[in-house]
This record gives structure tokens, sequence and C-alpha cells, in this order.
């Protein structure tokens, strides 16, 4: 002991003056600082592109529309108050789920109909069916524009060889409405199949070879087998596209702009209808927030699920 | 319960590759036959095709004298146990062997009734409420063991069971298994490509190599009378020991010149079935535990002395093993551990020539 003790008094002057190196050195090679060193980009390009105008948006949010005084929920209080708002936020809601469900379904029955296919010629069949999702969706857009045109619809062309009546289809809110949700179900679509594709593939044969043995039929299969096993990849799947679809702007833009009647407004277009066109930055910032709350509720009573399933399956 | 029977059962895949080649199988009601064979030899594809998970290509398989060619799994009355358990994830325990039960609309006191009954068999009443995920392997198994146990169904079909578990586990659900046959009595067909569990668990043997049957027999029947090569190489461990070898009709007696100057003799109870095969060459078969030491006061008749000299000695604990290889030919002698054995020392041995086998090296059958 003694002995110890005379070493490190000894060796404490001598090492005094390198220790604020010696720390430094020793931080930086800690584990944590290494792993933090390497996710600082992310943070950067999250704090700067996601944060920060988050932040900002609330912050105009609370301005006057010169953006001089800070008038506290009033845009809020203001656009509750406002019809057209009311109906905005009923139209985000029709249009985001209907074409949500759309997709669900016509993604999961392509995706049935392409896992069956042999492995061969899946692969064309898959390329072609991904296109609507890979062409930029503002010129996909303009070629539904033009087929919904009043005087050269394509659509209305069919409709009249077959010796149906033509279709208003963007000049009558109704039928603007469907047009919207038919593209955004058109161009979305692929991504629901591709999402269930991979989680069909994934379920391992001998689930359903036990099932057949058990005495499942294939609906049966699908419902107490498939259906279950991918529970998590349509959740996900469902969030993700639920808030890709509330925030969508293009379509509505390109196609309707919003009309007839501002009856075809989302969020999204009616925010820059308020925010850029119409000069409002406050108001415009405060139509887009209210997304927020709607789709966090959501957000959170998925992923609490999908995190459950996880902990149970996995 | 019913009977199982193969006629003339063809595999064919795309291409004409016959994955099994025509076999003809008959499993008595309440009987355990096992498959048994190397990878490839068509075992998993005849249990698969038994429980309708393949086509059959040509002839007809029969469960309880109906044809079942062209009836789907689920109306077959069979239940199966999969290698890798295929337990329905996302169901408790309880689901995943109710699950047959309720598709076919059993009443649910009928269902728990049969669930706890099945759970007390394989002792797993305790994890009913747990999730796959939660449980370890040897769990697993019984819960796929109950989820064929609770169908009460006519044929138990297990494909490979064992073969995802470790050494010591493994034979613990071998237990299991001819412990719940001897309980429930179901026809059972085990496909299996351990020889150990083949011989443990079954009233008869089936022993497949390249789709074909090369012997169906009791355990017993394959170990002391193969039928061929195969059959004589792949039942018992180590394997038996195949010696080029004459055999020479000299002054009377049939003798067996294997490599290196050594003579056998053969034991007249033999001589009339090998007579015919005087003067030409054979294949000499031995098993490791018929090529002993030489022990004081041995009675067993037709021991034939020879002297040989190992060089590689394996001390087992319980027995040791000593390879000797002659002329190209390895051969294992099975030891008491006292005998000194040491390698490159000449070592006194004696072959049980009661036990012996010749193979026609021509045909690979036993003659």
């Amino acid at each position: 002991m003694a002995l110890d003790a005379t070493t490190v008094t000894a060796a404490g002057p001598a090492a005094a003056p390198p220790r604020t190196g010696v720390t430094l050195h020793r931080i930086a090679r800690r584990r944590s600082t290494i792993a933090f060193l390497m996710a600082l980009p992310l943070i950067a390009v999250i704090a700067g592109l996601v944060a920060w105008p988050a932040g900002y948006a609330i912050y105009l949010s609370t301005l006057n529309r010169r953006m001089t005084s800070f008038i506290g929920l009033d845009n809020f209080q203001i656009l509750l108050e406002s019809e057209t708002f009311r109906m905005v936020i009923w139209q985000s809601c029709i249009f985001a789920i209907s074409a949500v469900v759309l997709k669900a379904l016509l993604g999961f029955w392509l995706a049935h109909m392409l896992h069956h296919i042999p492995t061969k010629g899946q692969r064309i069949w898959r390329g072609l069916l991904l296109l609507p999702w890979v062409v930029p969706p503002a010129l996909s857009t303009l070629g539904w524009w033009w087929m919904f045109d009043p005087s050269y619809s394509s659509l209305n062309w069919l409709l009249n060889a077959v010796g149906a009546p033509s279709v208003p289809w963007l000049g009558e809110p109704g039928w603007a409405r469907a047009s919207v949700i038919i593209v955004n179900v058109w161009a979305g679509t692929p991504f629901f199949m591709i999402m269930y594709l991979a989680a069909l593939k994934s379920v391992p044969d001998q689930l359903y070879e036990a099932a057949a043995i058990d005495g499942a039929t294939g609906w049966q299969g699908l419902r107490y087998v498939t259906l279950p096993m991918m529970r998590n990849i349509i959740s996900i799947t469902v969030l993700f596209s639920l808030i890709v679809t509330f925030a969508n702007y293009d379509i509505v833009r390109v196609l309707t702009n919003g009309g007839p009647r501002d009856l075809t407004h989302v969020f999204a277009s009616y925010a820059f209808q308020v925010g850029v066109l119409s000069g409002n930055i406050p108001r415009g910032a405060a139509v887009s927030l209210f997304m927020f709350p709607l789709l966090a509720v959501v957000a959170f009573f998925i992923l609490r699920g999908v995190n459950q399933r996880n902990r149970e399956m996995a | 319960m019913a009977q199982v029977k193969l006629n003339r059962v063809v595999k064919e895949y795309e291409g004409g590759v016959q994955a099994v080649k025509g076999i003809d199988l008959d499993i008595a009601d309440h009987e355990f036959v096992v498959l048994v064979g190397p990878s490839g030899c068509g075992k998993s594809t005849t249990l698969r095709m038994i429980a309708g998970l393949e086509e059959i290509s040509r002839g007809d398989i029969l469960i309880g004298g109906t044809v079942v060619n062209d009836i789907p799994p689920r109306d077959r009355d069979i239940a199966m146990v999969f290698q890798n358990y295929a337990l329905y994830p996302h169901m408790s325990v309880y689901d995943n062997m109710a699950f047959g039960l309720m598709l076919r609309k059993f009443p649910k006191e009928e269902i728990r009734r049969r669930v706890e009954n099945a759970a007390r068999i394989l002792d797993i009443g305790m994890l009913l409420d747990r999730k796959p995920k939660a449980l370890s392997g040897g769990q697993r198994q019984r819960v796929a063991m109950g989820r064929a146990i609770v169908r009460d169904p006519k044929v138990f079909l297990f494909d490979e069971p064992l073969s995802n578990l470790d050494a010591k586990l493994r034979v613990q659900m071998r237990t299991e298994i001819k412990k719940v046959h001897q309980t429930v009595k179901t026809t059972t067909v085990y496909v299996t490509h351990d020889q150990v569990e083949a011989m443990t668990l079954a009233d008869r043997v089936v022993v497949m190599n390249h789709g074909v049957i090369e012997q169906v027999g009791p355990p017993t029947e394959l170990y002391h009378k193969p039928a061929t090569k195969f059959v004589a190489g792949f039942i018992g461990s180590p394997a038996m020991n195949f010696i080029p070898a004459r055999l020479a009709n000299g002054s009377g007696a049939l003798n067996i010149l294997l490599p290196g100057g050594i003579s056998l003799p053969v034991p007249e109870a033999r001589a009339k079935r090998y007579t015919g095969h005087a003067g030409k060459e054979v294949l000499f078969g031995i098993r490791p535990e018929h090529l002993t030491e030489v022990r004081p006061n041995d009675h067993r008749p037709n021991l034939a002395p020879l002297q040989l000299t190992p060089e590689v000695v394996e001390p087992m604990g319980m027995e040791t093993l000593a390879h000797i290889w002659l002329e190209g030919a390895e051969i294992v002698a099975r030891i008491d551990p006292s005998v000194p054995a040491e390698p490159g020392r000449a070592l006194p041995l004696a072959a049980d020539m009661g036990q012996m086998h010749l193979i026609d090296p021509q045909t690979d059958r036993v003659i």
C-alpha cells in the first residue's frame, strides 16, 4: 500500500501537464461520443429542415397579416369560424381517408396477384405497375388533367363510345372531388402494392401449409394467417400514406386549383392559397399547422399497436 | 385412426426429374412408421404427398381406404408437425392449438377440453397464454405436437421434428414422442435423416435412397438382416465395415480372403447360402461391434481370430474405437476400454463371423 501511494504521488506531478489532453482524448474515444458525431449530420438535417421550419411556422402563425405584431391564437380562431376552412378540414379528411382506403385495398389486391405470378414473369409486371408512382406527380397529373378536359376529354370520348353521357370531371364539385381522389389513388397505389408484396413474401410458406392442414380454406388462410402477419406493414404503410396524402399539394394544385368554388381544397393547397397567393403568410402557416394534431393522434395509436405486436411476435 | 397405403407413387418435377420413383408402402392402423434416408432421398416429398402439400404425379395414396389424391389437405383428416414448428406467431399457445378445431366449428367447451387435455399430456399447461416468441425450442416443439394431438386425426405426420433441437433436448423429445404415441396410438408417419431416431421410435423403418425404398422392416431386422449395402451401411453407428474380399472354396469349407493375406472361415450355417458365389469377388461386411478384442471365456460361436494394427485409437469412455487401414479399406473395431490399444501396435481381435454379411459388388445386394 505504502509503495502504491508513493508511486502515485511521484507520478502525480509528472502526469499533470498533459491531463486535459488525455481527458479530451478519452471523451473523444468513448463510444457514445463517436455515435453522436456520426449522427450529427442527420441531427443537423432534421434540425434545419424539420425542427426549425416547424418552430418558425408556429411562430409565424401567431403574428398578424403584416407580421408586425403578436396576436396569439387569433389566426386559428378566425380559421375555425370560417365556413370555407371548415369545409377544407372536411374535404381533407374525406380526400385522405377515402384515397388511403382505396389505395390500401387496390394495393393489397395487386400485391396478391403479383405474388402469385411465377418469379420469372413477376419482374416485368412489378416494374410496369410501379410506373405511376415513379412519374413526378405534377407531370402525370397534367396528363390526367388533359384526360379530364371538358373539350378534349379522352375519358368522355370512351364513355361516349359505349353510349354513356359525358361527365363534367372537373366542373362539378362531386366529380371534381372524385377526380382528385382517382388521380391520387392511381399515383399512390403502387407504393402500397410494393410494401404489401414485400410483406407477403416474408410470410413463411409453412404457415400456409400448417393452416391448410389445420383445415383453412384460401379465404381463412388470408384472414387468419396473411392479414395478421401483415398487420404491422399495413399499419405503417397506412400511416405513412395518410401523412403524405393529407399533405398532398401537387395533384389538387394542378388538377383543380382548389375549384370549383374552393370545394376541392385540402390543407396544403389551401395553405398555399391563403399564405402565398393571398399574401397572408401567418394565416397560411396556421392552416398548415392544423394537420399536425390530427396526424399526431393517428400516428400515436398506429405506432403503439405496431410496437406492441413487435414485442409479442418478432 | 386409419391405415395408409401408397400404390406405385411417383413424384416427378418439371424437366422429368423424379424425386420419388414409384413406391409401395402399407402402414397399418396404430403403427409408427419412420421414413429414413439421406437428404434428397425423397422421404420428405413422400410425407408431403401423404399430407397433400405436394401433388402426386402418378399412383395412389389411400388413407383409411379412401383414395386421397385429389382431396385437399384440410379434408384428409391428418395433422402434421413441421421441422421449424410453423406455429402462428400472432396467436397464443392456446389459439395455436385451438385453431384447427375452431375452423372445424367445434363447440367452445369441447375445444377447451381438448386443448387442456393435450396440454396436460405434453406438460405445457402453464404456457397456454404465451405467444410462440416467448417459448424455448423444446416448448415450441411440444406446442406443435399439441396442435396435432387436439385434432385427434386419422394420421400424424412428422417432418424432421427434432432437427432444430440441441442434442440433449432431442433425446428427451424423442422419448416424449414415443410416450405420446403410446398414449394416443394414432397411426404415425415420421420422417428423419437420423438413423438413431428411426431405430428408437419406429415399429417399422422404411429406408429410402434415390427415390426408392431400399428396405422396410422392424429396426432389429434392418440391423441384423439388411437387404442392401446401402441399408447395411446406413443403419448402425459407427457404420458397418466393408472390405473387398474373395470367397474361396478350399478343402471343403468356404473361406473369406481379405487383403493382407487374412483368411476367415465362413460359418457352416452360412455355407449353403454362399456356395454359388465361391471363387468370386465379394464385399465382406462386419459391424464394428462384431469386431472386438479377444475375450477370455468368450462363448460366442463362430469367432475367428485375427491380428490387426490400429493407426488411430479413439477412447469414447464406454468403449474404444480402433481405426485400422487394410490396403485402402478402413476398418473400425469396437473394443473394451480396458484393453490396452495403441496406434502402431498389433492388436489381437476376434471377428464374430455369425454376424457377418457378404455383398455382391455387382448388385450391391446382401447375399
